[in-house]
């Protein structure tokens, strides 16, 4: 079976895979939000004030919440596998139209995001590993140590105290300027310089992850026995380190990349909370409190299947790392 | 005329918190072209330490040369600049390793990994470099050298990849190649073929080998010279000949004492009872399959295995990695469930029975297992490791420490042993401990897995005799599991040979030795290292001298 | 003893243990320096730091900053340490049986797992909170909910390797029964490593709790530092200190933690500390 075909069946194994959990998510974010007291018609008949209750079983009805449970469960089923993630009450728009308006400044984040920890981290990890105990590693290790122990919001209000308060370099919020009305890269431009402080701010927390996790690995692989084995050869120690050691030592840090997604995804609603940056996690939060199932259980099922798709793009970077992994 | 090797006065220091301050001290050792040295000795006496030093390979800082001359053809190693010392490894001086599978690197090919030596000391073009790694490939006789080349370690056998090393090592045309243990994880039949790949390289390029080597069965066979090392220092050298049989210090001759002749023991006499019967065993092992793994693998671990064993008696199973053979002890005492055939205890079946059914009869039947830094729990005191199967099948806990003491003496331990913990003990002590624990239940079969395959061979002939005491004090009977035809030799009255899940051939020992019927079982005789040496009698002479 | 020699030898995890008790200190003794309720609206409002009386300032609602620090210690200490154990009990015993059995209930404990890192964890705690409305015991049982997975496999992992090791086959031979195997030999031998991811989860619970305080989850009754922060958004330009000081605090807890967690680890792991 040749290295290709091996490939294309683990992806499809793991495709495979991926369906019961998905599903799984939905029926359990289903369930639960069932547990909230209060659906979105008393929170929307609560904002007008008041509503007779025939008002509000009208308004039940017309929206099928009066239906049985499994039934709604059922009904939501179908609706998902045609893309029809229903309407949101409070927003007055189909859900999906909701969700892909705010959904590319949130991909914008997470790329950017984790091309920075990943990236950055892998690179600020090898740096440390290869002046061990010099005043570059204890430099790093103790950067990486206090990054990690930063909240998430307080960092980004720290930076836009210090850069856009005081220095002015960058916008305080939100993603574009408006106002200015600009056009082609000076939109880019623009926005870009909105990212900034956001993207740093959302990955601190993981480029920490990341420096120590590859200093580690970094560090487990230079004791290796085939490391002695190359040296025996009289192969140059550059080589070594960043050939051998370091084809070795990506191995874990690729695997943790697919894990973190989805811990990146959770941190994008605070950090889009203190920028105002106009994404899927600010929506998710607004959604809960109007007791917008609809469009609370469209962004929870957008992000499973952002991370299952992260993940399995991970997973097959990693099959073309590692040689050793078979489909059994 | 300056020597191909001379080493002269080493001393290698360890980091202070070490048990010693020298890993090996005052070392003298000289190689010539076209001879094969063997450093021989036991875990411990600064063997590999000294390969590695050579090459200055050694764990610096913690661990390095402080005193003394490695001289290569004149030129002092232990002072050499690392640029120098990265010139002459691989091109002049070359090394192999004891795991194929860790000293290789496993995200690169066998094709990219050869091709580095090539292209760090020669200005050859691609081409050249690939058909020189081809014609390498086919001299050290592996099968389909193309495919090698685009494999990965992980695709290749143990055998193959230490092949593969051996071509990598002698690529270049090395004055001298270093050989740390490069057989001793390797099957007995497979140790002997790439023994005799090394032997022809040798011949035929005419390098200086350097071989380091526990085994003194290897030493038999392919060395010219031996130094003998004890706890860092050279306490013997000589021709094979010479040390192997006609020693001189004792600690030698304790060594070569201690290597078990390859001839069976006197026959005992058989009891017509039969304490333990095995009929057709089957135990399989499927893995992968499934909707998208395509055909799923089976493996027959035990393929209708049938044994008997008489009381008193011991019976041996020897095979390589792979035969069943540790299959088949683990089903016997029901640690495994065996999916067919029968198990007869007296007159009950074993196989079949639950957890709660075989509760009863486990105390009949208890095993000694084979690596003595896994089988005591780290945590636990040794009395309450003994005691706590006696105690678990009604004993009082004063009866319980009792016993426990009783077994401490019978093993050889001192009484203190009862409160200590397991890694306040040597790997040889350990194992008594876990024979004490076996015998705590007073069984009549004791199943014996590869009890003294991790073990130095002064300690396993000392563990073998505490073995043969025990037999014939309680009438035990036993099944006795090796890879080591010289052991099974020494201890078994009846031996089984099993390959591949099968049972290939069975009978008593003299008769299996001196006749064997199978072709494999022919092999596996032909293939053990240093045939027709530590003999018996040959020992007696030289101690006499 | 030799634990604490041991730990004592990794200097960042000496300081991060005083830093520690003294965080501690300072929850414990919050009544006594700070008798009035943090949440009370007594004082001077936007008052910088030193000035009127503040040690650390007040905010626009003329709430004592120092004072919302050493009680709002109390409430991140406490939900920490609370979820953290709740999380690795009920990972250990999660862990344990899917480690031990394996077959269908490993199976069943990694498709959950699977299911759980899928999840954003933090958007499920934030989901938990609200339905169950917020408070101590339910940002407890939220924390615990996400991070139980996490202990649940390092446990699996361990039981799994140690079921084979030939100690544990010999009890099968003395024909011992599965729960004594289990708490008796496996357990206490896979605890190190449950030790040091426990201390780091404190720190991370920590972390999640002052999140959902600062996103208006936190138990209303409850000071905490991340409400602090939360309530001074607003004021970054006019009071900066109000939301400064209480990520410090959070920032000194945690890190300290991460700093006591490694000595353990390096205590518990000698070995390892080879490498320099």
């Amino acid at each position: 079976m040749s290295h290709f075909t091996r490939r294309l069946r683990y992806v499809g194994k793991r495709l495979l895979q991926a369906i019961p959990i998905v599903l799984a998510i939905i029926i359990l974010n289903f369930f639960l939000l069932q547990l909230a007291e209060g659906d979105a018609v008393d929170v929307l008949a609560g904002e007008a004030g008041s509503a007779t209750p025939e008002y509000m079983a009208e308004l039940r009805a017309k929206f099928g919440l009066d239906k049985p449970l499994p039934v709604q469960l059922a009904i939501y089923l179908k609706n998902v596998m045609v893309l029809d993630l229903g309407y949101s009450f409070r927003h007055d728009m189909p859900v999906s139209q909701l969700i892909v308006d705010r959904l590319m400044p949130t991909v914008l984040l997470m790329v950017s995001t984790i091309t920075l920890a990943v990236g950055f981290g892998i690179v600020l990890g090898l740096v440390a590993a290869m002046g061990l105990n010099t005043w570059r590693d204890t430099a790093i290790s103790i950067f990486a140590l206090i990054t990690y122990a930063t909240p998430l919001f307080w960092v980004g209000l720290m930076l836009i105290v210090v850069f856009s308060l005081n220095l002015g370099w960058f916008p305080t919020s939100g993603m574009e300027n408006f106002a200015m009305f600009y056009e082609g890269w000076d939109r880019v431009w623009d926005i870009a310089r909105h990212l900034v402080l956001p993207t740093i701010t959302l990955s601190l927390f993981y480029l920490a992850l990341y420096t120590r996790l590859m200093r580690a690995s970094m560090l487990e692989q230079s004791g290796q026995d085939y490391v002695t084995t190359a040296r025996a050869k009289g192969v140059t120690e550059n080589r070594i380190m960043f050939v051998h050691v370091l084809r070795n030592a990506l191995l874990p840090v690729v695997t943790m990349a697919g894990v973190q997604v989805g811990a990146l995804i959770g941190g994008s609603v605070i950090v889009e909370s203190v920028f105002a940056w106009p994404g899927l996690g600010m929506l998710a939060f607004e959604a809960l409190f109007a007791r917008d199932l609809n469009l609370l259980l469209g962004i929870f099922l957008l992000s499973a299947l952002l991370v299952v798709a992260v993940n399995l793009v991970v997973d097959i970077v990693y099959s073309t790392l590692d040689p050793r992994i078979e489909v059994g | 005329m300056s020597r191909l090797l001379d080493i002269t006065d080493l001393h290698i220091a360890l980091p202070p918190e070490s048990q010693r301050p020298y890993a090996v001290q005052k070392m003298n050792l000289h190689l010539e072209p076209n001879e094969i040295v063997c450093v021989v000795g036991e875990s411990g006496s600064g063997k590999s330490l000294t390969a590695r030093a050579v090459m200055g390979l050694l764990p610096k800082p913690r661990v390095r040369i402080n005193q003394g001359s490695v001289l290569f053809q004149g030129e002092d190693l232990a002072t050499a600049s690392d640029d120098r010392l990265r010139q002459i490894r691989g091109s002049d001086i070359s090394m192999i390793f004891q795991e194929p599978m860790t000293a290789l690197n496993p995200v690169m090919t066998i094709g990219t990994q050869i091709d580095e030596v090539f292209r760090f000391h020669d200005k050859m073009s691609g081409k050249e470099r690939r058909s020189r790694a081809l014609e390498l490939l086919r001299d050290v006789q592996l099968p389909d050298p193309e495919q090698a080349l685009k494999a990965y370690p992980h695709e290749l056998s143990g055998g193959q990849r230490q092949r593969a090393m051996i071509a990598m090592a002698l690529a270049l045309d090395p004055k001298i190649l270093i050989a740390d243990e490069p057989t001793t994880a390797l099957d007995v039949t497979t140790q002997a073929q790439v023994l005799k790949l090394i032997k022809e390289m040798q011949a035929t390029h005419g390098t200086g080998v350097l071989f380091i080597t526990h085994d003194f069965g290897v030493v038999a066979d392919i060395a010219h010279r031996v130094a003998v090392m004890q706890n860092g220092l050279v306490v013997e050298t000589g021709t094979t000949d010479q040390v192997l049989r006609n020693p001189q210090h004792p600690y030698t001759q304790g060594l070569i004492a201690a290597v078990p002749e390859l001839a069976p023991r006197a026959a005992r006499p058989r009891s017509t009872e039969t304490v333990l019967k095995v009929n057709n065993l089957q135990k399989t092992y499927r893995s992968g399959g499934g909707l998208f793994g395509g055909k799923g693998r089976e493996v027959h671990a035990a393929n209708d295995v049938t044994l008997d064993l008489a009381r008193g008696e011991t019976l041996g199973i020897v095979g390589e990695s792979g035969s069943g053979k540790s299959t088949v002890a683990r089903c016997i005492v029901r640690l495994n469930d065996a999916e067919a055939g029968e198990i007869l205890l007296g007159d009950t079946d074993l196989r079949p029975l639950g957890r709660a059914a075989m509760r009863p009869h486990r105390s009949k039947i208890q095993m000694v297992f084979q690596d003595p830094y896994a089988s005591l729990n780290p945590r636990t005191r040794i009395g309450k490791i003994i005691a706590q199967g006696p105690m678990m099948y009604g004993a009082s806990a004063e009866e319980a420490r009792k016993r426990t003491l009783e077994l401490l003496e019978i093993v050889g331990l001192d009484n203190r042993a009862y409160d200590r913990f397991p890694h306040e003990f040597s790997g040889g002590q350990r194992q008594r401990i876990g024979i004490a624990r076996a015998l705590a239940l007073e069984p009549e079969v004791l199943v014996a897995d590869e009890p003294v395959s991790a073990l130095d061979v002064s300690i396993q002939a000392q563990i073998l005799n505490l073995l043969d005491e025990i037999r014939d004090r309680m009438n035990l009977s036993m099944i006795f599991i090796t890879h080591d035809l010289r052991v099974a030799a020494q201890v078994c009255d009846r031996i089984a040979v099993m390959q591949r899940g099968k049972v290939i051939e069975v009978g008593p020992t003299a008769e299996l030795f001196a006749a064997p019927k199978a072709t494999y079982t022919q092999e596996l005789l032909a293939a053990v290292p240093g045939k027709g040496w530590f003999l018996k009698e040959d020992a007696v002479q030289a101690q006499a001298t | 003893m030799t634990f604490w020699k041991l730990f004592a030898r990794n200097r960042g995890a000496v300081v991060g243990l005083i830093i520690l008790l003294l965080i501690t200190f300072m929850a414990a003794t919050a009544s006594l320096f700070f008798p009035e309720d943090p949440f009370s609206l007594a004082g001077q409002p936007m008052s910088p730091p030193g000035e009127n009386g503040y040690l650390l300032g007040s905010d626009s609602l003329g709430r004592d900053v120092a004072a919302g620090i050493a009680h709002g210690a109390k409430t991140s200490l406490l939900i920490g340490l609370l979820a953290t154990l709740v999380a690795v009990f009920v990972g250990i015993v999660m862990g344990a049986l899917a480690g031990y059995y394996g077959g269908v209930i490993d199976n069943l404990l990694m498709r959950t797992t699977e299911m759980f890192q899928t999840i954003p964890s933090f958007i499920f705690a934030i989901l938990l909170v609200a339905i169950m409305k917020p408070s101590i015991e339910s940002i407890v049982i939220a924390i615990a909910v996400v991070s139980w997975p996490a202990v649940a496999r390092l446990v699996r992992g361990e039981f799994l390797s140690l079921r084979n090791r030939e100690f544990v086959q010999a009890c099968h031979t003395l024909g011992m029964a599965d729960i004594r195997i289990m708490l008796g030999e496996i357990l206490p031998n896979c605890l190190s490593p449950v030790i040091v991811i426990g201390s780091l989860m404190v720190a991370t619970a920590i972390l999640i709790e002052s999140g959902l305080a600062f996103l208006g989850l936190g138990d209303p009754n409850s000071m905490s530092w991340g409400f602090q922060i939360g309530a001074g958004r607003t004021l970054l330009r006019s009071a900066w200190w109000v939301c400064t000081f209480p990520g410090i605090a959070i920032l000194l807890t945690v890190l300290a933690i991460n700093l006591v967690g490694e000595g353990i680890n390096d205590a518990l792991n000698p070995r390892l500390r080879e490498r320099t």
